[in-house]
This record gives structure tokens, sequence and C-alpha cells, in this order.
């Protein structure tokens, strides 16, 4: 299997990659580690007329702290947060939900912000970026936008991205006091899509749920952000029935639809109890944090 | 349009499409069949092929990403008459029946010993993870790069310093 013809450019600097996308935006797919565009570009699901490499961009392969945020620049692959030191202190749950992406080849060449940007709804980074509370930072020749991630994602591979823009990084704000999370993460065999998966964040002042975020995996249009699940926590000390009843929530709030993967009604259970796992194991983290 | 890269240490160029995978101009343009496509869907990882010593999918991976790169295929892992030890673990344990998987395997093998020298059971079958194998049920592929650990020790012990692989292959980086 081979793609389409398409024109291929690989700008040497971001100014150059803003100017390409002004011109041509249109008719080009922006691509980083193309492990998601390549196969689809193989199967000829998509037929861009022009590639935009920013593989090799200077200076966007950074994993740092800054002000309230961690930034993770446009070309942090999943190995290199697997092995971030820096995430494995600020932002642990992503450390965890890197090792279970796709297998350990693909998550050599693929990166966190192109798999963002790819927005399939069976993706693992956009609930992770759901349960953070994540930004993401688009240039185009016009200026930034800081995005929000639970305004980012609008349906089945599609976002509020415009084709002038390339995102440059993904912020995740730190954690004031006690946090903790977890992914959860249902699949068939190694490097299949999820059946179902569930990224957990919580941070608790004194006993008590200070903030909690919820991101559901392959189980409707998009990533889906469990709104009622996670106001069900705030204020509350998380004991066993909330923790039960946020979980509920969280089931109610998940879309799935029946595939060989398995039937709606079971993904939805597994959903309800990924959430409360999830949340007993997060909590039981953040109790852990010294204050 | 042009591509150069360093394949198994020597500098190889061609004139490729865009579209064109690196597998593809590996094996057709390079004529180094050794790098198998199987799936052609980035899941079994028969077309593994070393990147900057790291192991890819070279299905899913154009030639043009791969410009001023280092790429090391299964041909690179012998040098000269000299098996490497990876080699020599799969054929001391029977790492493999129809050998099409191998080529992946050896190199995912290779380059886990890079980095790690004395893996884990466990941390071998991580690294093997995106690599299906239909003959052996694993576990001669998983002694056969123990083997290859051992091995690599023992050469270690008695000439230390000696060059690996991936610094042999990658020449001037």
């Amino acid at each position: 299997m081979f793609p389409a013809a398409f024109d291929y450019r690989a700008p040497a600097s971001l100014q150059e990659a803003l100017s390409i996308l002004k011109e041509r935006g249109d008719d080009a797919k922006v691509m980083a580690g193309g492990q998601s565009l390549i196969p689809l570009l193989k199967l000829r699901f998509a037929r861009p007329e022009l590639v935009v490499d920013i593989g090799r961009l200077p200076s966007m392969n950074n994993v740092m702290r800054r002000g309230g945020h961690t930034a993770i620049g446009a070309l942090v692959r999943h190995v290199d947060v697997e092995n971030s030191k820096e995430l494995a202190s600020s932002a642990p749950m992503m450390v965890e939900a890197a090792r279970w992406i796709s297998d350990p080849l693909v998550r050599n060449r693929g990166t966190l912000a192109g798999s963002v940007c790819h927005a399939d709804p069976a993706g693992d980074w956009g609930s992770v970026m759901l349960a953070f509370g994540a930004e993401i930072v688009a240039r185009s020749l016009s200026g930034e936008r800081v995005l929000r991630a639970d305004e980012f994602f609008e349906g089945p591979f599609a976002t509020v991205l415009k084709p002038d823009e390339v995102v440059t990084e993904v912020r995740i704000p730190l954690a004031n006091g006690r946090a903790g999370g977890a992914y959860l993460k249902l699949e068939r065999k190694v490097g299949d899509f999820a059946t179902v998966a569930v990224a957990v964040q919580v941070q608790l002042e004194g006993e008590k749920v200070s903030r909690a975020g919820i991101g559901l995996t392959a189980v409707g249009p998009r990533n889906i952000k469990a709104t009622d699940a996670e106001r069900s926590l705030m204020g509350q000390e998380p004991t066993d029935r909330v923790i039960a009843e946020a979980a509920r929530l969280a089931a109610e709030a998940a879309e799935p639809k029946d595939d060989v993967r398995g039937s709606a009604a079971y993904k939805k259970d597994v959903v309800r109890v990924f959430v409360q796992r999830g949340l007993k194991t997060a909590i039981g983290r953040a109790r852990e944090v010294k204050s | 349009m042009k591509v150069a890269m360093k394949v198994n240490g020597a500098e190889r160029s061609g004139d490729v499409e865009p579209r064109v995978l690196l597998v593809d101009f590996l094996r057709t343009n390079l004529r180094l069949t050794g790098t198998h496509v199987g799936c052609d869907t980035s899941s079994c990882g028969a077309c593994t092929v070393l990147l900057d010593a790291e192991p890819v999918k070279s299905c899913t991976v154009l030639a043009v990403q791969a410009e001023g790169r280092s790429i090391t295929t299964v041909e690179g892992l012998a040098q000269g008459a000299n098996l490497s030890p990876i080699q020599v673990g799969f054929h001391e344990e029977h790492g493999l029946q129809c050998g099409f998987c191998t080529p992946g395997m050896m190199l995912v093998g290779a380059s886990l010993l890079e980095r790690n020298a004395k893996p884990t059971e466990e941390e071998i079958r991580w690294a093997i993870s995106g690599n299906i194998c239909r003959c052996t049920g694993y576990m001669n592929i998983v002694k056969a790069i123990k083997h290859a650990a051992m091995l690599r020790a023992a050469a270690d012990a008695e000439s230390p310093g000696r060059p690996t692989v991936a610094a042999a292959t990658a020449g001037g980086e």
C-alpha cells in the first residue's frame, strides 16, 4: 500500500511552516511523527495535496516546567513522555498513559501533540488532556491562540484548529498541593485501539476533593469529559459511596457503540468499573503526596 | 525528490516520490530485501529497522523523513563474516521457525541490549511487544535475546570498550 501522490515540504523554521500553511493550508496536512497520518494516507482516507513535515523544526522537543504549568513541545514523542523525569514528578499519570499507547516502536516516532491534533476518539492523549484541564497552544501568522482541552475536540478526527495553524505546545497545569492520577485501559492486545480507557486526575485539600478531572476514551464521537461525575466529587470526602456515584455518572456520560470490541452496554459498565478503580487509585496516590 | 541517508554505515541516495515508504526505498531502490513487509499497517513489526539506533516500523515512515538520518537493517548486523551476538543468540536458541519476523525481532533485541545490557524476561517481552511471531510462541525468541546478552557480557569482559552495532553503523555520529 502506498499513498496517493502529494507534495512534500519539510520547513526548517516555524516561520516557514506558518507561511506555507497561510498559502496552502486548506489543501495541506501537518505531519509530526506520522504514526497516525501515514496509515490514513496509505488507506487513502486522507488525500491532502501537500504534507508539511514539521519533524525537523528546532527546539520543539522539550518538556519544561514554566510558570504554572509543564510545557510539552509539539515534537515530544510518546517515548519521551515515558522517560521524562520532569513528567514523572509533575504529572506521573502521563507516564502511566504513555506506556499504554500502541507499541514501543510506534512510540519511538509518534508525538503527543500530533496525536491530540489527530483527535481520534479512541486516542489516549485526548482523555488525559481533558482530565488535567490542559491547554493547547496554536500558532499561525496571525498570532497565537491558547485553547482549552474541553473546547478543542469537535468530533471524530475534528478539532477547532484552523487550516493555517500549527500546535506548538501542550500545557499541563501544575497541581498545587496533593494530587494523583491514574490511566486505565482495556485493549485486546498490544497495539490495538482501546475497547475502553479512562483518565482520572484528582486533587485533595485536607480530606476533601478540590479538583477532579475524568476523561473517557473510545466511548463516543470524541474523547468525553465526564463533567457531572467531576462535579459530584467537588468538595466531598471521597468515601466509597461518593466514588461509586461518580463512577455511575461517568458511565452515563459515555456514548459507546456496539462493535467487535464489545457491546455498548458492556463498554458502559467498563467505564463505571474503571472510573471507580481509577478514582480509588488516584486518591490513594494523592494521599501519599507530602503536602 | 532526492533523498540521502546512511544505511548500514554507507551513504546511500536515490530519487523518490515523497509518497514512497522507507521500507520500499530499502527493498526496491537499495535491494535490501532483509527488511520484510508483513501487515503493511504498522501492526506486525516485520518491517522494523533502526532509525538513529531506535527501532521503528519502516512501513509507517516516508523515505523522505529519513533524509540525513542513519538506518540499520538486518543486513547491517553481522560484521563481515562474524555474526553479531543477537544473530548467534537466535541461532543457538532456535529463535525462529519460518524466519519472517526474525529481522525485526533481532533489530529490536539488538537495540534493547544497547540500552539495557542485562534485561529481565519482562523487559524483553515488553521490548518485542510491537513485533508479532506466528511460529515460536515467543519462548525461544526471549531465550535468544537473553543468550545474546550473555555473549555480549562475556565479550565485554574480554575486551571492554568494543564498538556496538549501532555505533558501528551510525558512523560519524
